[in-house]
């Protein structure tokens, strides 16, 4: 049960966050802890850092949790999220700096493998222009 | 369609792709699951000459943008070789069972 690193996607918009993490259970499949969030509470665009603490719990993995963002306030509102994190999980979160869509699937296939957290990490990151 | 060769130590196949889509994101995301089920070292190939990119690298796969109708070379070196080739053949053979 959960040994593989767990993955959370963070986006502005409930859509892109839903969808992103259907691409991954369907490409990737069920054995990856995955968990997304987006949107703020009126329905509109936006991130917010205690939905974005409710993911990281619900992909919680003792391997850790890998998070991957769209733009700005979903980057810092998941910084200061992990900077929240209760102190027995911190530094089992990484931030991935990578495409959302196309770092989930990475990582989630990285992940699936059994892989550690910074290999994880450094699979989504990979992918990036040259 | 399969050629088989064990060449310095290593154990090499090649199979020709027939599946419609070629080595897309979900047929690369299977086959480097696939590959990192074994301990051995697993490299792939369009070109039996190469370059060879690591198989269990999901975007290094990926980026190999393989169409339908390309020979895949694989060459495998561990205690887990030949199982290994088998699978990802097999894999490959059964166009990355898709549909399922």
């Amino acid at each position: 049960m959960n040994k593989n690193v767990g993955i959370v996607i963070v986006s502005h918009s409930p859509d892109v966050a839903r969808g992103t993490a259907d691409m991954v259970r369907q490409m990737v499949g069920d054995d990856v802890p995955l968990a997304w969030c987006g949107g703020n509470p009126d329905g509109g665009l936006g991130t917010s850092v205690p939905d974005i603490l409710a993911a990281i719990d619900r992909a919680w993995s003792e391997r850790g949790v890998a998070v991957l963002v769209d733009l700005g306030g979903a980057e810092t509102n998941s910084e200061m999220a992990i900077e929240m994190l209760p102190e027995e999980r911190a530094g089992r979160v990484l931030l991935c700096n990578a495409p959302i869509v196309e770092g989930a699937v990475m990582a989630g296939t990285e992940a699936s493998a059994g892989s550690s957290l910074e290999d994880v990490r450094r699979t989504a990151e990979e992918l990036r222009p040259a | 369609m399969t050629g088989g060769a064990a060449m310095n130590g290593q154990n090499h196949r090649s199979i020709l792709m027939r599946h419609e889509v070629g080595l897309h994101a979900r047929p690369s995301v299977k086959l480097t699951k696939l590959a990192k089920t074994f301990r051995s070292r697993i490299d792939l190939a369009l070109s039996a000459d190469g370059p060879w990119i690591d198989a269990k690298s999901i975007v290094k796969v990926m980026a190999t943008k393989a169409p339908k109708d390309t020979v895949l070379h694989f060459r495998a070196e561990g205690d887990d070789a030949d199982d290994a080739l088998s699978a990802l053949v097999g894999l490959v053979e059964r166009d990355f069972d898709d549909g399922d």
